[in-house]
């Protein structure tokens, strides 16, 4: 993220202090959910680099509003990628070129002055668009009611390690844990598919001993929402992994299908094993 | 995330797997589709290994080619052959259907609406020309195995020259085929294709069946681009030293 500042500040320092960058955009207009979208073209000055993308769009917001426009709808809460709520395509790319990141932490520094970007919601039959940017993931919680949670009341926090877990195992619920639902791997996905979503819901509790008794029922009734919300199947592609903020692999999708197998071949309730394979 | 609800409905209901714990309906699900795929795809490089080192006979000369044939069309009074051939037949067409909904019809469903300036990620993606492109290189291949089974298993319909024992002159039917360039440039295409469906394919079934975690993945991807190169190589050489060296009217040299 460093590199391009020095980059830009040899062509026109003075410049971009005080004026700051002029930044070209395309950003999908939708007025409805059933209203036909298109591109309208935008320009935007005095750009600063130390200001977030979002930042941009909303001076863009602002100057939409004093001319008397329509606003720009798009989503956004905490502004520091850790909420999941911001998620754009940003030039081809959910959530932007720069692995590991989300929307909100796209800098203008990664752009140089007169860039067009362009802007596109995530864009897949389960998530349809609301308006402009912003698109209904609602899908992704009805999947989780289905079995991202254990049905068990936990009471007060249990004393330290009178649950063993190993550490491989927990590792790997951890890594699955970091997902925070933001959908950029559906977008990504060719297929359109939820499988990396999905695979990290299922997989944070099977690694582990309290997720264990229901595993092969969550793993059944999480899978049979996906397909039935419309997401596409998935082809291997790993494009979910490379835009995921999280940076969630794609081996928890293979244990996801683990975990599926077992189930099916076996029957729902005869996988309880204590967490892990 | 979960807005309001009753917590009633916070349990895993067991009537919800009831329905989905019968195998059946699972196998054709998202996942069990991709197992499907997975595990023919496992048994259809297994026959293509099979099959390159078979071919491979062509090289040591007429006699062990048609002998190797002759063997195949024999064994277990020719039963072997077709209890062979019906399970390919259902084997691609498992592969087929499974592979045509995922990367077809349920894809085309997922999104109706496509992005207009779509990128590739890059970085950890896997995405590739062969992973793109599964359902075209698929498709010339099975024209291709259609093709060369009205080629070599029926002669086009003509009736095969034999020998005294009744061992088929098949190494005079392939070796013409392949003095036609067309059909030569035709079979090394597809070969080409064939190598690039491997190149995906080959660690995606693994991937597919879950046999997989980060320590094996690049393992595994790394082994498949061998596995294909090896592969399209070998049934590349095949047409291509036949076009250039093959004499179709090669006389056998062992006697019987």
């Amino acid at each position: 993220m460093s590199d391009s500042s020095a980059s830009k500040g040899s062509s026109a320092p003075k410049d971009a202090a005080t004026k700051g960058m002029t930044i070209h955009l395309k950003i999908w207009r939708q007025a409805g959910r059933q209203a036909q979208g298109r591109f309208v073209d935008y320009t935007v000055h005095g750009i600063q680099q130390e200001m977030s993308l979002l930042e941009m769009l909303d001076i863009l917001n602002e100057d939409l509003i004093r001319k008397g426009d329509e606003a720009i709808e798009f989503d956004s809460d905490c502004r520091e990628g850790i909420c999941g709520t911001c998620g754009l395509v940003v030039s081809g790319v959910a959530h932007g070129k720069h692995a590991g990141t989300t929307t909100c932490e796209i800098r203008m520094r990664q752009y140089q002055d007169g860039d067009t970007i362009t802007v596109e919601p995530f864009r897949a039959g389960p998530f349809p668009i609301i308006k402009d940017l912003v698109v209904d993931r609602e899908a992704f919680d009805r999947i989780q009611r289905k079995g991202g949670f254990i049905s068990t009341n936990v009471g007060s926090a249990p004393d330290g390690n009178a649950v063993l877990v190993p550490k491989d195992c927990a590792d790997n619920a951890m890594d699955a844990a970091t997902c925070i639902g933001c959908g950029a791997c559906v977008a990504a996905c060719p297929n359109a598919s939820a499988s990396l979503f999905v695979s990290a819901k299922i997989s944070q509790f099977a690694w582990l001993p309290q997720g264990a008794p229901e595993r092969g029922r969550r793993a059944l009734a999480m899978i049979a929402q996906m397909d039935s919300e419309g997401f596409g199947d998935c082809s291997n592609h790993g494009e979910c992994e490379a835009v995921c903020p999280k940076q969630i692999s794609i081996q928890n999708i293979a244990k996801m299908r683990r975990e599926y197998i077992k189930a099916a071949w076996v029957g729902a309730d005869k996988v309880r094993s204590s967490g892990g394979d | 995330m979960f807005g309001n609800h009753n917590p009633s409905s916070f349990r895993l209901q067991p009537r919800e797997c009831v329905f989905m714990s019968s195998f059946g309906s699972a196998l054709w699900s998202s996942v069990g589709k991709k197992v499907i795929t997975g595990l023919t795809g496992f048994l259809l490089v297994g026959f293509v290994i099979v099959h390159l080192l078979g071919n491979l006979t062509l090289f040591i000369g007429p006699d062990a080619f048609n002998g190797y044939a002759h063997f195949l069309e024999t064994a277990v009074h020719g039963w072997l052959i077709y209890a062979f051939e019906a399970g390919l037949l259902v084997i691609f067409a498992f592969h087929i259907a499974a592979a045509v909904t995922v990367a077809v019809t349920d894809k085309l469903a997922a999104r109706k609406q496509g992005y207009k300036y779509a990128k590739n990620a890059g970085g950890r993606s896997r995405k590739t020309l062969a992973s793109r492109s599964m359902i075209i290189s698929g498709v010339v291949i099975a024209v291709f195995v259609i093709a060369h089974i009205f080629m070599f298993k029926f002669n086009a319909g003509n009736a095969f020259e034999k020998d005294a024992n009744g061992t088929k002159n098949l190494f005079k039917v392939v070796v013409t085929a392949f003095k036609d360039p067309a059909f030569t440039a035709f079979t090394v295409v597809a070969m080409i294709l064939l190598g690039m469906h491997l190149r995906h394919g080959a660690w995606s079934a693994f991937q597919s069946l879950g046999w997989t975690n980060d320590r094996w993945l690049p393992f595994l991807t790394r082994a498949a681009l061998v596995v294909s190169i090896v592969l399209a190589v070998g049934f590349i050489l095949l047409p291509v030293v036949l076009f250039i060296n093959g004499d179709p009217n090669a006389v056998s040299h062992g006697g019987h």
